[in-house]
């Protein structure tokens, strides 16, 4: 499953790595808590997740993450789109909330497999 | 010396208390490294945990600090020394869920009280000591060779 799938099927806001929408998503994680992230999220997940400041890139980038999603019409802060593009990290937003974003993403991978 | 304490690789990467702007950065960096250096993607997910705890505590609650890592062939050490309040109960900053972090660190998304828990389980050796009122000391090793069995 590529990020493009899910940006259409979720009508998904590309703020940052439009030329990245061919990355594989082979799962997700839903978190706001860093080390909760750190801990158990895992490379090529799509991280769903309401923190918009600078620290998520690191992360994202530190687990091999495909990409963010903002959930709520979350923008992210101008700092957090700076570092998404130097690390190549996509940031995506999602008007839904959180538990319907991630539902209709692990739908997807799911249904459609990863 | 013997072959096996050929050291592969070692620095010291300085980190700023309270900068949070580059939380993370001596983490990517020892990420690169290692990754350069072709070490198993499972050993640069772990030193990569274990280091960005440690630089995150060092943000959250140091004055500074560095992290030191060295890669030896069996294994990698990393070691993360600040200077600051130090911890004054161990026992206590072990526990799941337990922080003094101020609201400002929680409402990023740390101070959860599970960074030192996951030093821990994701670390093959570690130990931990401070001194109130000089800072606090973290050593931990990952072995090269062992099949993680942890989280």
């Amino acid at each position: 499953m590529d990020l493009a799938t899910i940006v259409t099927a979720l009508d998904l806001k590309v703020c940052c790595g439009a030329d990245k929408l061919n990355r594989k998503v082979t799962g997700g994680f839903t978190g706001d808590l860093l080390s909760d992230v750190m801990a158990h999220s895992g490379e090529g997940d799509l991280w769903i997740t309401r923190q918009i400041h600078q620290n998520i890139i690191a992360v994202a980038s530190l687990k091999d993450h495909a990409g963010i999603v903002l959930v709520q019409g979350s923008e992210p802060a101008r700092d957090t789109l700076e570092k998404a593009v130097t690390e190549g990290i996509p940031i995506l937003v999602s008007d839904r909330p959180g538990f319907e974003t991630a539902g209709m993403i692990y739908d997807i991978l799911k249904v459609r497999g990863g | 010396m013997l072959a096996h304490e050929t050291t592969l690789y070692e620095n010291q990467f300085p980190v700023e208390g309270g900068n949070f702007d580059k939380a993370g950065q001596v983490s990517s960096q020892i990420k690169a490294i290692l990754k350069r250096m072709n070490l198993s993607n499972e050993i640069i997910r772990r030193v990569a945990l274990v280091s960005y705890e440690s630089e995150i505590n060092i943000v959250s609650y140091a004055r500074k600090g560095y992290i030191h890592i060295q890669v030896k062939p069996d294994y990698v050490l990393i070691e993360a020394i600040d200077e600051g309040d130090g911890i004054p109960d161990l026992e206590l900053a072990m526990q799941q869920g337990w922080s003094t972090a101020s609201q400002r660190i929680r409402e990023m998304g740390f101070g959860a009280g599970m960074g030192l828990c996951n030093i821990k389980n994701f670390s093959d050796f570690f130990r931990i000591s401070s001194d109130v009122g000089k800072g606090t000391q973290l050593k931990m090793v990952i072995k090269i060779d062992k099949v993680f069995d942890g989280i």
